[in-house]
């Protein structure tokens, strides 16, 4: 069957069956690596892009859903520039592994817009979601609180005996 | 053959892993002159510095002396790009960035000219390519400094004869040699053609820096994968992409042992987008390929649901029937049941009898999972001869080898890539999805990219083991520890060896805990596969006796700092003995860095305590806790300041840990890992629990099997204790002591001993 969908601001013609999840559209059809697979039942996040601005599991999204405006983290940066939460996630160095962060920034990328200044429990609130196995939670919270006030960096400051 | 013929091999495998590990991190690898190969006059020009260990040096000229092999260390462009080759697995420890470093500073480069690629598999060139028991670094240490300082070497030598100059007279800094008396400057890109054509120094007596003129190693980098990170670009192994690829996916028995009996192979073969489903028999290997149905697709969905579709019939007459519940009773029945010990120092039994006060104490843990977030997949490409494969193994040389021994190909008809990887810990050292992907791509004329399912990840693991440990310990009327006995029990595949990650540690652990100390163990037969879990055996280990350590100190009426600090400081035998030098080289200098160190372990304590505000003030329901642990060459203490509410709720407040580690290659880094790794240990404290009944795996997902997240995750405070030893890796170090200082911190808050992992079991939340 063939979908049209709109993703990261271009139309575009997939034809696959209604039921495969967005995920797999975007992966294996489109070629856009992007969003990750980590549990296929829409618990870990690794899959999320945006759509209309919320984060959605692409995993269990069949393309038939995807109806809306689509976001990935390949369509994150505009004209080459990165999204100011893109670019905090390079200052501060969040990734581990760093195979869920592209779920993780687009995650934070909606809470900042709902949020401009999210509180510490907004944070849990949103990104609870979001697994991160190797644990880069700390970096993740500094790093959505760096976005809203640039000034404030913590994390990053060096605590070493040095 | 047998099930437990199987695990046994496999067990035997993994110990002889780390003895390597351990034995070869500890020689200081020196190199003659013959190990550097160079490779000038390449595409492009510039200079091309590859590198081999000597003892590998038979053959080695053949392989890039003729032909314009770029697997180097050290590439220069003319347009004075430097590109430095990483030769560890990237599995999320930050080893691209800080193997860059340590090439970039002995080398001089400017590091924003610098780019870090990951080096193509060839253990000929780059010798010893995994990634595995914290070792990357240590390991890696001298050869990579080594290499930078070579290339220095010849870049300043090529200025020097241009010039007309002694080389003492000229200075290199960020990529520019420089001849001060003449104000002559050449950047390396200009001169990397001509350092080509100069002979290779002898590495063996190029000077390497002191520490304290290091200029890159020891800032703050961020990542030199990041960008590509936060902007979605391909990097992992699930992320391979090739012309005409298929996907594959796996069916294999839920009971590790089970065989095909029969598979509805006609009807999913004709479901759309399959291209074939067929049986592999396997390869009587459980680290390779077991017997399961292999479905190849067009694409990864219709793959997965081919296999939702599969009905299987196994035939399990050779398949484990385990049950963790079991054993678990078993094991609890057995803990006070004292086998003939397996080490004794001293008279325990006199010390015990003459004590001030005796504990005793059992604790268990359960039986863990890896579950990095990338799921084991590989892609295999059979074409002209050559087997090609991308794999995010943290041991892909030894796969290497591995696949082409099954395929019974020469080496040299094998290329590997490495793929970045979305986390190991441990379970990629097993290189099971590359032989499977291998397999199959034997029978499919296309790539092919094998794809597991989540719930495939938590079926086929190579498990952390549980275990029990009974402790009985003294403490004299002075107050000091006078006996321990301990009894572990554990598992085994062979009746002889413990499975990987249970027992006792005698490597990393001072087996000599008390003047009078008894160790036994007693090991019931296992068949589910176990395997490395960051800090095999002292993850656990830790658990038990840095909460018993403890217990011992309340019984004695003793602070807990001041107690450890005495047991850190107690005398003891002398540490390991140094290895032999290889092929028949002088034995190298004794290096010290992995032997515990009473003084390394002083500094640590004592920062933790410092820096968590130990022996302060807190309101009812609030405690500290400490803990220390030594293992893979690094000393870490960590403390948790908490609070526990009526209905076991757990308030974590901050997590301190200090981490002596020897020189920080990356700080930036380094903070990452070591909280990281402390939220790790978290997690698996709190949370993780795998249970296995009829030889079955009873969790398949996530909702089964919870992972610390965002609302859970505590701040933690990370901190380093440069001390001058080589530098070890923190990948497991980091996790060691959390779980006692959590049990302490509960301890000091409510006056209860939680003495089994995960907490959640005895009710405590977070």
């Amino acid at each position: 069957m063939a979908f049209v969908l709109n993703i990261n601001r271009k139309a575009t013609t997939v034809d696959v069956p209604g039921d495969m999840p967005l995920l797999w559209v975007l992966r294996d059809v489109l070629n856009m690596k992007g969003s990750k697979y980590g549990c296929g039942v829409g618990i870990c996040g690794s899959c999320t892009v945006l759509m209309d601005g919320h984060p959605v599991r692409s995993c269990v999204t069949p393309v038939s859903k995807a109806t809306g405006k689509i976001v990935t983290i390949e369509g994150l940066a505009e004209d080459g520039e990165l999204h100011p939460v893109q670019q905090a996630w390079i200052d501060l160095d969040v990734a581990q592994c760093g195979y869920c962060q592209g779920g993780q920034i687009l995650g934070a990328t909606a809470l900042l817009k709902e949020h401009p200044k999210p509180t510490d429990a907004q944070i849990d609130e949103a990104m609870n979601g979001l697994l991160c196995r190797c644990g880069a939670y700390k970096r993740i919270r500094a790093a959505i609180h760096h976005v809203a006030e640039p000034q404030t960096r913590t994390e990053g400051a060096i605590h070493a005996a040095e | 053959m047998q099930l437990s013929e199987q695990l046994a091999r496999h067990e035997a495998k993994m110990r002889a892993l780390y003895a390597e590990f351990e034995t070869l991190v500890r020689q200081v690898e020196t190199f003659g002159r013959r190990s550097f190969l160079k490779l000038a006059g390449m595409t492009g020009g510039g200079l091309v510095l590859a590198f081999k260990l000597e003892a590998q040096a038979s053959g080695a000229q053949a392989d890039g002396a003729g032909t314009p092999d770029l697997n180097a260390f050290v590439r220069i462009a003319p347009d004075d790009t430097v590109t430095l080759f990483s030769k560890c697995p990237e599995i999320g420890q930050g080893i691209k960035t800080a193997f860059g470093l340590i090439i970039a500073e002995e080398l001089d480069a400017d590091w924003k000219k610098v780019k870090v690629e990951q080096a193509p598999v060839k253990p000929k060139i780059y010798g010893y390519m995994g990634a595995g028991g914290s070792t990357s670094i240590p390991r890696g240490w001298d050869q990579l400094r080594q290499a930078g300082a070579a290339a220095r070497a010849m870049l300043v030598a090529a200025a020097a004869k241009q010039w007309n100059v002694p080389t003492s007279e000229l200075s290199a800094s960020a990529s520019v040699v420089t001849h001060k008396a003449s104000g002559r400057k050449a950047t390396y890109g200009e001169l990397a053609q001509a350092a080509a054509s100069l002979p290779v120094p002898d590495v063996a007596t190029l000077p390497l820096k002191n520490r304290a003129d290091y200029k890159l190693i020891g800032k703050r980098y961020t990542g030199v994968d990041n960008r590509k990170i936060v902007t979605g670009q391909p990097l992992f192994g699930v992320d391979v992409e090739l012309p005409g690829m298929l996907i594959a996916n796996l069916v294999m028995c839920p009971a590790p042992g089970g065989k095909v009996k029969s598979a509805n192979l006609d009807e999913i073969k004709k479901m759309p987008g399959v291209v074939d489903a067929f049986v592999l028999e396997g390869t009587d290997d459980l680290t390779e390929v077991k017997p399961c149905v292999a479905i190849v697709a067009k694409s990864t969905w219709e793959a997965f649901k081919a296999k939702a579709a599969l009905k299987m019939e196994w035939d399990e007459s050779n398949a484990s029937k385990d049950s963790l519940t079991q054993l678990a009773a078993k094991a609890k029945d057995l803990a006070r049941k004292l086998p003939a010990p397996a080490s004794n120092i001293g008279d325990v039994d006199k010390a015990f009898a003459s004590a001030g006060k005796v504990v005793e104490a059992e604790y268990d843990y359960a039986m863990v999972a890896h579950q990095h977030l990338e799921p084991q997949n590989a892609t295999a490409w059979w074409h002209d001869g050559v087997m090609e494969i991308w794999s995010p193994s943290q041991g892909s040389d030894r796969g290497l080898a591995g696949v082409a021994k099954m395929l019974k190909l020469s080496e040299d008809k094998m290329i590997v890539h490495q793929t970045r990887a979305g986390g190991g810990f441990g379970r990629r050292l097993m290189n099971d999805y590359m032989f499977q992907a291998a397999a199959i791509a034997m029978k499919v004329s296309a790539p092919v990219k094998l794809q597991w399912k989540r719930e495939d990840d938590f079926a086929q693991d190579f498990f952390r083991a549980g275990g029990f440990h009974y402790l009985k310990g003294a403490v004299g009327t002075d107050g000091k520890l006078s006996a321990i006995q301990t009894h572990s029990v554990g598992f085994s595949a062979d009746g002889t060896h413990a499975v990987t990650g249970s027992g006792r540690s005698n490597n990393s652990f001072p087996t000599d805990m008390a003047p009078n100390t008894r160790h036994a163990i007693t090991l019931l037969p296992l068949l589910t596969p176990c395997g490395a879990w960051r800090g095999p055996t002292d993850n656990v280990q830790w658990f038990a006796s840095g909460s018993f350590l403890h217990e011992l100190s309340v019984a004695a009426g003793r602070d807990h700092v001041e107690f450890l600090l005495e047991w850190v400081n107690r005398p003891r035998a002398a540490g390991p003995q140094q290895g032999q030098g290889a092929d028949g080289r002088p034995a190298p200098a004794p290096d010290t860095s992995r032997i515990f160190n009473a003084g390394r372990a002083t500094g640590v304590v004592k920062m933790a305590a410092e820096k968590s505000g130990w022996g302060k003030k807190l309101p009812a329901g609030s405690g500290l806790g400490i803990s220390f642990a030594f293992g893979y060459g690094g000393h870490v203490a960590e403390a948790v300041e908490l609070s526990v509410d009526a209905k076991k709720h757990i308030t974590i407040h901050k997590i301190t840990a200090v981490a002596d580690i020897g020189p920080i290659i990356n700080i930036g880094g380094a903070d990452n890992q070591l909280q990281c790794g402390v939220l790790f240990a978290l997690s698996a404290a709190m949370f993780e629990g795998i249970g296995v009944e009829q030889g079955r795996v009873q969790q398949t997902n996530f909702h089964q099997y919870p992972i610390l997240r965002m609302r859970s995750a505590p701040p933690v405070e990370p901190y380093f204790i440069q001390s001058d030893f080589r530098p070890a890796g923190l990948g497991e170090p980091s996790v060691l002591p959390l779980a006692a200082a959590l049990g302490n911190a509960i301890f000091a808050a409510t006056g209860t001993r939680v003495r089994t992992m995960p907490f959640s079991r005895a009710g405590y939340s977070i």
